[in-house]
C-alpha cells in the first residue's frame, strides 16, 4: 500500500489531506471528530484579534447550487471568521495539539492591517504549539468591508507588507491563503513570495450570488428580505482553482513556491490533480461539510489504490507531474488531428451527441430510422462536445489519427511532426522557419 | 360465524373489511414531491425521444418531465392534456411497460426506466386537484356535432372539438359517462371515483352536452344523427361478449367477466360481492388479468386462468401476467375448454391440452379437469352495431388514419374500429385526431 504521508514546509501529517479554515475547524469539538476520522492536520478557522468577538448574522449562512437529484455542486456563505473569543480558540487549540500531535496544526488568523495587530496575536499562536500560520487575505465578504480578507489580498503591496511582518514576528512557517477575486493570480503570489511566504494556498472563496427568490426578489441566502454577496465554493469552482494554480506554478517568480490546494475538492481524484499541478497538500470543506467526516476514508483508499496502480510509492512521486504539459494555447500541436467514435454496443441512443453536434455544433453525427448515431468524418473537427454529453462513459471517445491518415474533413494528409500557431501560416506574426 | 377463503360457495364477504379496502388501494402509489424529483430528475432529456414515438398520443414527455424538473407541475400537466385529455386516465392504466417506459433508453441501458406513468399521473393529478382546467373554448362556430359514446375516444373527441367552439352533444347508453374508464378498469387502477371526476373535469371546458341513456340502433339512429348534425363520431364500446359456446355454459355462477368487473367497479361496498372459493377464468386479455385479480383480492382461495394458447400469445402483456401471479393467481396455458360441468350450478370445467402446430393450434388428446364453482368468461367482445350504412372490416368498422368512415359525415374511433390496439390511449388518439380532422372538414 502506497504512503500517504505529507510534508509541507516542514510539517508532517498522515496524509495530504486537511480540513480547510472553515466553520468545520471552528472548535475543538469538531477538529477532535476530524481528527478521529481520520484527517491529515486542520486549518484552524480564522481567529480575529482580542476583543469582543465578530458576531454572525441570526438567519441563513449558505445558498446552494445543485444538480440533479440535488446533488450539491456550489455552496456559497456570508459566515464572517470565528465569532467565538480568542482565548477559548488558543486553548482549544493547544489541547487538540497536544492530544493529536502526529496532526498537522495550522491557524488561520485575520487582523487589521497594523503591525501592532500581527505582533500582538502571533505569540499567542506560537504559544499554542501550532504548527504553522496561514494568513486569511480571502475572504471576499464581510471582513473586506473592514479593510481585512481580500481588501488585503487585492493589494498585492498588501499582502507582501503583511507577510513580512509575520515573517519576523514568527518562527511558524507562514502560507497566505489567496483570493480568486483578481485579474491575475501572479501578482499576489509573487507579493507573497516577496514578503517571504512558505507557501501560498488557494483558492479562497469566489464573490457570488448564488440565487434570487423570485418571490421575495430577495438574494440569498436572505436576511429579512436582503442579501449580501458571498463567498462561493464547492465543486463548481475546482477548475478556476486549478487553472491559478497551474498559472503560479508555471511563473518564472513563482515556480517551486509550496502551493497547498483548495477549492471544490471532493474525492481522491480531485486531491490527485491539484497535487499533479504541484501542491503538495490539499484543504477540504465543502464535500465534508456536504457528506461528513467519513469521506476522508475514500480520500486515503482511492488515492493509495491509485498510486500503487501507478507504481508511486511517495506523494512526492507524482507532485507536479502535470505541471509541465501545462501550456500556452499558440504551443498546442496543430498537426494533432482526432475524431469521435461512437461505440455502437455501449450506445443507448439518447440522441444527446445529435442534438448537441446537429443544433449547436458541426453537424457532424447522423441518425438512422433505428436510431442509430454515427460520426461524419468529413464534418467532425474532434470539438468533444459529444464526448460531455453523452450520459454513457466512454461510449464517446476521442480516437487520434495516424500520420499518414486523410483527415476527410480537410482533405489533408495528417503529418506526423509537431507544428503550431506560432509558425503557422495564417498567423501574420508567425516566425518563418527554413 | 362470518365467512372465510375457505368457504364453500360463490359468497359475499370472504374477507374483513379493512383488508378488502387494503387490496384495491392503488396499484401504484402516487409520487410524492420528493419522489418524483428524483424521478425527473433521471430523464436525459432525448432527441427525438423514443418514448413519444411509442406513446399513441405522442406526449412530449421529455418537456413535461423537464416542466417537473423546474417545478413547473401546472405546465408539465398541461403539455400531457394538449395531446391527451385523458392523461390522468392513461398514467393509471396505460401499459407503460410495452409503450412509453419499455422505449425509455434508460430501461435499455440498466433495465430500470423512467417512471413515466408515474411522473405523469404526479403532473395531471396535480392540475386536477387545483380545480384548474388548463384550456378554454374558442368563440361558438354554431356547428353541431353528435358524439356517440362517453368512452376514452368519445370524450377526446368532444373536448377537442368544444376547443374549437363547436357545440357537441354526447349520447350514451348507460347510466355513468366514462366508457370502459368508469365500468371496465380494474379498481385498484383507477380508485376514488377518479373516473367520474376526470368526466366531470373534462366537461368544464364548456359547449358539450351529456344525453345519457341514448343507444344506438335504439333510441337514436345514424341516419337521422347525420341529417341533425354537421358531423357525427362514433365512439362506440364492444357491447357484446363472446360466448364460449360449449355444453353447461348456462349453469349458474358461469358469467362474462366483463360484467364482473362492471359489477365490482359500481359496488358501492366491496365486502358485499360475491366470489367463489374456487375461480376459473377462461381467456388470456386484460379482462381476464382483472377479474382474477380482484377475485383473488375479494378473498377467492384458489383463482386460475385457463388459456388456450401459450402463455407468450396472452393478450395481457409480461407485467400484468406478472401482476396476476404475484397475487397468488395461476396462470394454466394450453388449456382449451370442452364443457362446463355441474349440477345446477358450475362445479368443474373440462379442457383438452393444446399445442401449436404446422396446421395451427391442435389438440393433443389429453383431457384436463379443473375444479371451480365460479367461472368467468374473458374471451373477447365484439361490436354490436348493425348499421348497412358503414363498412366493416371484419367486425370492426372500417376507418382513414383520420377516422373517416365510408359514411360521409362520419367518423369513428376506440375500440369501435380496426386498427389500433384496444387501448384507452389509442382511443384517445383515434378521438383527438378525428376532432382535428372533423374541424378542418366542417370550417374549411
Amino acid at each position: 500500500m502506497a504512503n500517504l504521508s505529507s510534508e509541507f514546509l516542514g510539517i508532517k501529517s498522515p496524509n495530504p489531506f486537511w480540513l480547510a479554515s472553515a466553520p468545520p475547524t471552528d472548535k475543538e469539538y469538531n477538529v477532535r471528530r476530524a481528527f478521529d476520522a481520520g484527517w491529515g492536520g486542520v486549518v484552524w478557522k480564522t481567529l480575529g484579534e482580542d476583543g469582543p468577538p465578530i458576531v454572525n448574522v441570526n438567519g441563513p449562512r449558505y445558498g446552494a447550487l445543485y444538480g440533479a437529484d440535488r446533488r450539491l455542486l456550489g455552496l456559497n456563505n456570508i459566515e464572517l471568521i470565528t465569532d467565538r473569543p480568542l482565548d477559548l480558540n488558543l486553548q482549544e487549540i493547544k489541547t487538540v495539539k497536544r492530544d493529536y500531535p502526529d496532526r498537522a496544526m495550522i491557524v488561520s488568523i485575520m487582523v487589521p492591517c497594523e503591525e501592532g495587530a500581527w505582533k500582538s496575536i502571533l505569540p499567542k499562536v506560537e504559544e499554542t504549539g501550532a504548527d504553522g500560520i496561514e494568513l486569511n487575505f480571502g475572504c471576499p465578504h464581510g471582513m473586506s468591508e473592514r479593510g481585512m480578507g481580500a481588501a488585503v489580498g487585492q493589494v498585492p503591496k498588501y499582502i507582501e507588507m503583511v507577510a513580512r511582518w509575520c515573517k519576523q514576528n514568527t518562527r511558524m512557517p507562514v502560507i497566505v491563503k489567496l483570493t480568486p477575486n483578481i485579474t491575475d493570480i501572479r501578482y499576489p503570489a509573487r507579493a507573497a513570495l516577496k514578503g517571504g511566504a512558505d507557501a501560498v494556498s488557494l483558492i479562497n472563496t469566489i464573490a457570488s450570488i448564488i440565487s434570487v427568490n423570485l418571490d421575495t426578489m430577495s438574494p440569498e441566502p436572505s436576511i429579512d428580505g436582503k442579501g449580501s454577496h458571498g463567498g462561493y465554493c464547492g465543486p463548481a469552482v475546482k477548475p478556476i482553482a486549478l487553472n491559478m494554480i497551474a498559472q503560479i506554478g508555471n511563473d518564472i517568480e513563482t515556480g517551486g513556491l509550496p502551493i497547498s490546494g483548495i477549492g471544490g475538492i471532493t474525492n481522491w481524484r480531485d486531491a490527485a490533480e491539484y497535487m499533479s499541478l504541484g501542491c503538495g497538500n490539499v484543504q477540504v470543506c465543502t464535500a465534508a461539510m456536504t457528506y461528513g467526516f467519513k469521506i476522508v476514508e475514500e480520500m486515503k483508499s482511492g488515492m493509495s489504490d491509485w498510486m500503487d496502480e501507478k507504481g508511486y510509492t511517495s506523494v512526492s512521486d507524482f507532485i507536479g507531474s502535470a505541471l509541465p504539459n501545462v501550456t500556452e494555447w499558440q504551443h498546442l500541436n496543430l498537426n494533432y488531428v482526432a475524431k469521435a467514435k461512437i461505440d455502437q454496443d455501449s450506445c443507448i441512443k439518447c440522441g444527446r451527441c445529435y442534438a448537441a453536434c446537429e443544433d449547436t455544433s458541426h453537424q457532424a453525427i447522423s441518425i438512422n430510422d433505428d436510431r442509430m448515431f454515427e460520426v461524419i468524418n468529413e464534418e467532425c473537427v474532434a470539438c468533444n462536445l459529444c464526448v460531455d454529453v453523452c450520459p454513457v462513459e466512454n461510449c464517446i471517445t476521442m480516437e487520434p489519427m495516424k500520420p499518414g491518415e486523410l483527415d476527410t474533413r480537410t482533405g489533408k494528409i495528417v503529418l506526423d511532426e509537431y507544428a503550431n500557431w506560432t509558425t503557422h501560416p495564417n498567423n501574420s506574426g508567425a516566425c518563418v522557419i527554413d | 360465524m362470518p365467512n372465510t377463503v375457505s368457504s364453500p360457495g360463490v359468497l359475499s364477504g370472504r374477507l374483513p373489511a379493512s383488508k378488502v379496502t387494503k387490496n384495491f388501494s392503488d396499484l401504484h402509489e402516487p409520487f410524492r414531491n420528493h419522489e418524483a424529483s428524483v424521478a425527473a430528475d433521471r430523464c436525459y432529456f432525448c432527441y427525438d425521444a423514443p418514448c413519444i414515438t411509442a406513446c399513441p398520443t405522442a406526449i412530449d414527455i421529455p418537456l413535461f418531465i423537464r416542466q417537473i424538473q423546474t417545478n413547473t407541475i401546472d405546465a408539465a400537466a398541461k403539455t400531457i392534456f394538449e395531446q391527451n385529455i385523458l392523461g390522468g386516465m392513461c398514467a393509471r392504466v396505460c401499459p407503460t411497460e410495452t409503450l412509453c417506459e419499455e422505449s425509455c433508453v434508460r430501461e435499455v441501458a440498466e433495465g430500470k426506466p423512467v417512471e413515466i406513468g408515474r411522473l405523469q399521473r404526479f403532473a395531471t393529478d396535480s392540475l386536477m386537484k387545483s380545480g384548474i382546467h388548463p384550456f378554454s373554448r374558442e368563440n361558438s362556430t354554431g356547428k353541431k356535432i353528435a358524439v356517440i359514446g362517453a368512452g376514452p375516444a368519445g370524450l377526446a373527441c368532444a373536448h377537442r372539438l368544444a376547443m374549437y367552439g363547436h357545440d357537441v352533444i354526447i349520447y350514451d347508453s348507460k347510466e355513468k359517462a366514462g366508457g370502459l374508464n368508469e365500468f371496465g378498469i380494474a379498481a385498484y387502477k383507477s380508485t376514488d371515483e377518479f373516473a367520474a371526476k376526470e368526466v366531470e373535469w373534462l366537461l368544464e371546458i364548456g359547449g358539450i352536452d351529456l344525453q345519457l341513456g341514448f343507444e344506438l340502433g335504439k333510441n337514436i339512429h345514424l341516419n337521422e344523427l347525420v341529417k341533425q348534425f354537421d358531423s357525427v363520431f362514433l365512439g362506440l364500446g364492444l357491447g357484446a361478449v363472446n360466448n364460449l359456446r360449449v355444453n353447461g355454459d348456462d349453469l349458474e355462477n358461469v358469467s362474462d367477466a366483463v360484467q364482473f368487473i362492471s359489477g365490482l367497479r359500481q359496488s358501492d361496498d366491496l365486502t358485499s360481492l360475491e366470489v367463489g372459493r374456487e375461480v376459473l377464468v377462461i381467456g388470456g386479455g386484460m379482462t381476464a388479468v382483472d377479474a382474477a385479480v380482484q377475485s383473488k383480492l375479494l378473498g377467492a382461495e384458489t383463482v386460475t386462468i385457463a388459456y388456450r394458447r401459450s402463455k407468450d400469445k396472452m393478450g395481457a402483456s409480461t407485467f400484468e401476467q406478472e401482476l396476476a401471479t404475484s397475487n397468488g393467481v395461476v396462470i394454466r396455458e394450453n388449456l382449451n375448454p370442452k364443457s362446463i360441468i355441474g349440477n345446477g350450478k358450475v362445479s368443474s370445467v373440462e379442457f383438452e391440452k393444446t399445442q401449436q402446430t404446422s396446421e395451427g393450434l391442435t389438440s393433443t388428446g389429453e383431457a384436463v379437469m379443473i375444479a371451480a364453482d365460479q367461472v368467468l368468461v374473458a374471451i373477447g367482445q365484439a361490436l354490436s352495431v348493425d348499421e348497412e350504412r358503414l363498412e366493416f372490416v371484419g367486425n370492426k368498422i372500417n376507418v382513414s388514419s383520420s377516422g373517416r368512415t365510408s359514411c360521409s359525415g362520419v367518423w369513428a374511433g376506440g375500440d369501435c374500429v380496426s386498427g389500433g390496439e384496444d387501448l384507452t390511449v389509442t382511443a384517445v388518439a383515434q378521438g383527438r385526431d378525428a376532432a382535428e380532422d372533423i374541424n378542418l372538414s366542417i370550417m374549411g
